[in-house]
């Protein structure tokens, strides 16, 4: 009978990213419901290190795939030793996180295993003994509930900065084991030849704490400089809106919206933009939300805790002003 | 170089989504059905590929009769051919199946490159594409803005955005890519364009035609099983920010963010 909590860390050039923490967390408390295990699944090249710390948050025990052609990361490599791992151990339940990398591993690994899989989810549960998963769709126009038949292990990966990451108890290590995978060159059909780094080093807006985002409202592209140093000032990236970034103002990267990022922050600034459905859809789930917009019957209003009736040229200055007296 | 697209018919973004009386799906009577934007990307590309070495490009759609619909704007934008696999045993398929009935509809297709978008934006799943590929024991390259075919049409170069990076990737052909936004600008049908598609072959199959069982398909054989859909959850009502001047009002938001919203 299938048995045990699984989840996939991810990991950069040897260093545990945030979302692995995320869901390590979150496993661990769905671990505890059923009263099972958790494991997690760290693979990369000479990442054996960094492995006992996880137990920190929650792991009971770390398989660790060790291989030179496990870093840097590829599809191909990844789902080949973990379709492995999980036919040869059977757990119950699997969880990933919904990064890039998350989402191009968890959609291949569920066709190779051939099981449902809940993307994106922002709510687990357990009900009867099985994973039950809340998820926005239509890029959170609505919510679906779902849960799985006939599918093991259950697989989902979780949404970027929802999960509470779990106060660290550095009492607890995990135990380190080993993994052993099979990894035919042969399988290997794709490969990384050149990152590029982004320019500017700024946080990718689905992982950003804050966001300050500039819609038509900016006018055009020369005035997303008073953005930018608000931004700076509060540690927050820039985003934009759809009819911005059709209108060249923007790159497509910065895009909030059902065809866009579709982003959490803690603090979401909309500046300048009226709320078109699509693009609520792609924040509304921002913990705090402030507009700021010179048309007071603006969309963006009924979604704001905050809303600031004027011109974004004259406000947003002086809001960069007045936070100074609070960092 | 012959290239698959394949497409999804969903809601335009600026519908508003009702759910229906059944609890677990929307309410389709005010929809307005266009093709997956991420879809367009993928039609624009393989487009731009025909141009520039040859080949032929096929669009095949998954759904209702309305599926046509998209297949034919398809067309008309360039796109060759069409193939819609429509069966009302399809109805309430989850990812999985759906996948398994395309790729049957491909799979003896002559192709060097598959396009999907990169998720539907009605489900948000992103599976379909990566599913196909596992089924056609193709490599898949996801999330992607640049595809550069190598001259001797037995590999690609390709750039996918993560967090903070982009990485280059190569792969051997034939592969399926799944696109996002930044990869090409769309063109609009023309109306030569549009007269023209409506002679463009465009062929029907139902799962019979594909030799597939209808029991594998449908809302019975879902692995992912929706429970029940709900409204976003309401957000708790906002407050207007008061003052008489801009600056008066930036200094009263600060101070909520700081002392209220505690987010500064």
């Amino acid at each position: 009978m299938a048995q045990g909590v699984w989840t996939i860390a991810e990991q950069r050039d040897g260093e545990i990213r945030k979302i692995t923490y995320e869901i390590v967390s979150e496993g661990r408390r769905l671990a505890d419901a059923l009263g099972q295990e958790l494991t997690v699944i760290l693979l990369g090249s000479n990442i054996k290190d960094t492995a006992a710390e996880l137990g920190q948050y929650g792991a009971d025990k770390v398989l660790v795939a060790d291989d030179s052609r496990l870093e840097p990361y590829t599809t191909d490599a990844y789902v080949s030793v973990i379709s492995e791992l999980v036919k040869a151990n059977d757990p119950q339940i699997l969880i990933l996180g919904a990064s890039v990398q998350g989402k191009d591993l968890s959609a291949r690994l569920a066709a190779s295993l051939d099981v449902g899989m809940a993307q994106d989810c922002t709510v687990f549960a357990i009900e009867d003994g099985n994973l039950v998963a809340t998820r926005p769709i239509y890029a959170g126009k609505a919510y679906a509930k779902v849960t799985f038949e006939n599918s093991l292990p259950q697989m989902a990966a979780a949404r970027p900065k929802v999960m509470s990451i779990s106060e660290p108890d550095s009492s607890k290590s995990a135990e380190v084991v080993d993994a052993s995978f099979t990894l035919d060159d042969g399988d290997l059909k794709t490969k990384v030849v050149d990152v590029a780094e982004d320019e500017g080093g700024k946080v990718d807006l689905t992982e950003a704490d804050k966001i300050v985002s500039g819609g038509r409202g900016m006018k055009g592209p020369e005035n997303y400089n008073i953005l930018e140093e608000l931004a700076d000032l509060i540690g927050a990236s820039v985003g934009a809106s759809r009819s911005a970034v059709d209108a060249g103002w923007r790159p497509h990267s910065d895009q909030v919206g059902q065809t866009g990022k579709v982003v959490s922050p803690n603090l979401y600034i909309a500046c300048g933009i009226s709320g078109a459905i699509q693009h609520l859809a792609g924040m509304s789930t921002s913990k705090v939300i402030v507009a700021i917009n010179k048309d007071e019957d603006a969309p963006i209003f009924q979604k704001a805790d905050y809303g600031v009736v004027g011109d974004l040229f004259d406000v947003v200055p002086a809001l960069t002003e007045e936070v100074k007296k609070y960092l | 170089m012959n290239i698959i697209v394949c497409l999804k018919q969903v809601p335009d973004t600026e519908s508003q989504i009702k759910i229906g009386s059944d609890g677990r799906s929307i309410m389709t009577d005010d929809i307005k059905w266009v093709m997956n934007p991420y879809d367009e990307f993928g039609v624009e590309e393989a487009l731009r590929l025909k141009e520039k070495h040859g080949g032929e490009v096929t669009v095949v759609g998954l759904g209702p009769k309305r599926v046509t619909e998209s297949l034919r704007t398809a067309l008309a934008m360039g796109a060759d051919k069409g193939v819609l696999v429509s069966d009302e045993a399809l109805d309430g398929s989850d990812s999985l199946a759906s996948a398994k009935a395309i790729a049957e509809a491909v799979k003896d297709l002559d192709y060097d490159l598959i396009f999907t978008g990169q998720r539907g934006v009605d489900d948000d799943l992103g599976l379909v594409g990566a599913t196909i590929a596992e089924l056609l024991g193709i490599p898949q390259l996801s999330l992607i803005v640049k595809v550069e075919v190598a001259e001797d049409g037995k590999s690609v170069k390709v750039e996918r955005p993560i967090e903070g990076e982009t990485l280059i990737i190569e792969s051997t052909l034939p592969a399926l890519i799944t696109v996002q936004k930044g990869l090409n600008e769309p063109r609009y049908a023309s109306l030569p364009g549009i007269m023209k598609a409506k002679k463009k072959p465009l062929e029907e199959k139902t799962l019979a035609d594909l030799g597939l069982d209808s029991a594998g398909f449908g809302e019975g054989a879902r692995k992912l099983k929706i429970l029940e859909l709900t409204p976003p959850p309401e957000r708790a009502e906002g407050k207007i920010v008061e003052g008489e001047t801009p600056q008066e009002k930036a200094a009263e938001l600060a101070k909520l963010l700081h002392e209220e919203a505690k987010v500064i």
